[in-house]
């Protein structure tokens, strides 16, 4: 009864402090805000209307419907027609084009063959996502009209998009900002918050009083629970509005899910704040954490790409966990049970977390 | 209940690695009365208030506070006790009155008798008005108030202070000082450290910290009769040449210069300290007049910690 009074006290005056620290507050809006705004329409690694120019030989109707079908795909805009494939080279050193498409004098026979090639790409492809996006136009299908169909063993395969079938990569991208966002805003906010409370000799005082330590860490994470979760709404509402990012699972699913990693976060941020002496150490050791988050988690890059130690490493982290389970749950509709391996590693994550965090607060008062 | 005593202590002593911040200490503090810790920064008046209020284990020895026993027991005087800090450690973005708050939910008060309390503690400390105003916005004289309040709000039976005037004026000390007597009248035991001779003369019992000991303890006043050192008061022409003379004189403690005078601290093993005195200064081309006088409680200090300080100021 007193313990819950105690712990009421502090929560009542860690929202007392939050409503007067106004940097912290436009925080709590602001990055969100601006991180999604800055990925959703700035960073787009879904590469289309590149650049290009078309050398065709062959100037037959078969070569014009290609042309003009690599024009619908978006992929590429042909900006020059030109004669030569030498012409095409000057242009792509000059930079002036990225794609460079050449089709030749005999394109029908080669298309009938089948034995080589029919066209040519020549791509820059110094920069692997234009290179990426150039190649979806291999895998274009030609729409014949006088050509016989191709054999069976053709190359032109029909692909079949799932959960992302207009391939925007804001899509993918949002789901998996949500946890960064979550990472940095929560780790940081408990361990300043704790460590002011060191550096401005509030703990001090606070030691003599009757206030236990479970009362006082409970207090101060409680109110930031409530922050991380305005923060998912608001992330969701501007993914919904302004990008429409679908939501194929639950929305409990994925305030659920949302929960146990603001609750990894902030365990993980009491236990920064038993290692800082000062805000400022605090700050630092919070990008110490935040930085393999974000790179190895699988959110700014396929997991599957890394080396075995760098995967092993992205386990510990809760963000790794964390993007697969949001991803499941919001583009693939998955459930909180068929995801329960990831939230499972975020408890065990909590749990460990919060009683280091325990062990070293106790003892720093000795 | 240890018979009066509100605190009592036996070879308290408290170590970290090498250092023996506080070395078997001994003290008896009785309920109701004014108990001063006198010593210069490190001698260890923090480590044994902060032993005795249940923050730090001792390495040794046991206490016994307001019943209770230490180690062991800490946290049942965890709320018979208020605790003031050195530096201020209220919060400075909330305002007076919710500081207030804060401490009676700390503990437990119900919220109709807090707030009562609240006022009457926001009238008594001159407080009301400004019971809206952030803490951190406070003079040094309001913020020691607003602390005092604080620390009391549950009524302690004993309070700690630690070194609680060393930021305020002293037209605020004298009140700080009038209010401490007030709660001591209605019962509260206080233990205060200070460095200021003219704070600790006003306790009623006084212990004196050196290195970590007890180098002496007892009331100001006996403190000063039982000195183990004579004291020899003079007026000089040149009191800088005459300081400088005696100061090598053997059995000198120290000299203090008081504008044209000097105070001279004789170790009781000079048997006639006013002739050894005469006998140093005689035809050195001096005028001057000494006589033997009464020991204050500087005279004191410097006597129980064998004139370390004095010399390594001078």
């Amino acid at each position: 009864m007193n313990s819950l009074l105690r712990l009421f006290a502090i929560l009542r005056k860690e929202i007392r402090q939050l409503r007067r620290d106004r940097l912290t507050f436009g925080m709590i809006v602001g990055i969100p805000l601006l991180q999604i705004t800055l990925f959703g329409y700035a960073i787009n690694t879904d590469v289309r209307h590149l650049s290009a120019a078309l050398a065709d030989q062959a100037n037959t109707q078969l070569s014009r419907i290609l042309a003009l079908d690599a024009q619908a795909s978006q992929v590429v805009d042909i900006i020059r027609r030109v004669e030569t494939p030498e012409e095409l080279e000057t242009l792509l050193r000059r930079g002036e084009i990225s794609v460079g498409i050449f089709i030749p004098a005999d394109f029908a026979q080669r298309l009938a063959m089948r034995d080589r090639p029919a066209a040519q790409l020549m791509i820059d492809g110094a920069d692997p996502l234009i290179l990426a996006a150039a190649r979806q136009l291999t895998d274009m299908s030609l729409r014949y009209d006088t050509a016989p169909r191709p054999s069976a063993d053709a190359a032109l395969f029909e692909i079949r998009n799932y959960y992302n079938p207009e391939r925007r990569s804001v899509v993918y991208i949002v789901p998996g900002l949500m946890g960064v966002i979550l990472t940095m805003t929560m780790v940081l906010f408990t361990s300043v918050a704790v460590v002011r409370e060191r550096e401005r000799g509030n703990l001090e005082l606070l030691i003599t009083t009757p206030v236990k330590n479970l009362e006082l860490m409970v207090g101060k994470i409680v109110p930031y629970i409530v922050i991380g979760l305005i923060q998912v709404s608001l992330i969701l509402l501007l993914g919904v509005l302004l990008f429409h990012v679908p939501i194929h699972g639950l929305i409990r699913d994925v305030y659920l899910a949302s929960l146990v990693f603001i609750a990894a976060n902030l365990t993980m941020g009491l236990v920064i704040s038993t290692l800082a002496k000062t805000q400022f150490q605090a700050m630092q050791t919070t990008f110490f954490f935040f930085l393999p988050s974000i790179l190895l988690s699988g959110f700014m890059f396929p997991f599957e790409g890394m080396p075995r130690a760098a995967q092993y490493l992205a386990e510990l982290l809760p963000l790794t966990h964390f993007v697969r389970l949001i991803r499941g749950i919001m583009l693939r509709g998955a459930g909180l049970w068929e995801m329960a391996p990831e939230i499972r590693a975020l408890l065990a994550f909590t749990l460990v977390t919060l009683s280091a965090a325990l062990l070293r607060f106790k003892k720093r008062l000795d | 209940m240890t018979g009066g005593y509100a605190v009592t202590a036996s070879g308290l002593t408290r170590r970290f690695g090498a250092l023996i911040a506080v070395d078997h200490v001994d003290l008896q503090i009785s309920r109701a009365t004014i108990h001063g810790f006198l010593g210069p920064n490190g001698s260890g008046k923090s480590t044994t208030i902060r032993m005795l209020c249940g923050l730090l284990s001792p390495t040794e020895g046991e206490a016994t506070v307001l019943g209770h026993r230490i180690p062991g027991e800490s946290e049942a005087i965890k709320r018979k006790i208020g605790y003031m800090t050195q530096r201020f450690s209220l919060y400075e973005d909330l305002t007076v009155r919710e500081n207030l708050e804060f401490m009676a939910d700390i503990y437990s008060l119900p919220r109709t008798r807090a707030q009562r309390r609240i006022d009457e503690l926001l009238e008594k400390y001159e407080l009301s008005d400004r019971q809206r105003q952030w803490a951190g916005t406070l003079s040094g004289g309001q913020k020691q108030r607003l602390a005092l309040a604080a620390v009391t709000v549950h009524e302690p039976e004993l309070l700690f202070l630690d070194e609680p005037t060393s930021a305020v004026d002293p037209q605020n000390r004298r009140d700080f000082w009038e209010t401490l007597f007030e709660l001591c009248e209605k019962g509260t035991t206080i233990l205060v450290s200070t460095h200021y001779m003219d704070e600790a003369e006003r306790c009623h019992r006084l212990a004196i910290l050196d290195r970590g000991r007890v180098a002496a303890d007892g009331a100001p006043q006996e403190l000063e009769r039982r000195i183990d050192a004579s004291v020899v008061e003079m007026e000089t022409n040149d009191p800088r040449t005459a300081r400088l003379l005696l100061a090598d004189l053997p059995g000198v403690l120290g000299v203090t210069q008081l504008g044209v005078r000097l105070r001279v601290l004789l170790d009781r093993s000079v048997v006639d300290p006013l002739a050894e005195v005469h006998a140093r200064l005689f035809g050195r081309g001096l005028r001057f007049e000494a006589r033997l006088t009464h020991a204050n409680l500087e005279d004191v200090f410097v006597a129980a910690t064998h004139g370390r300080y004095l010399k390594a100021r001078a």
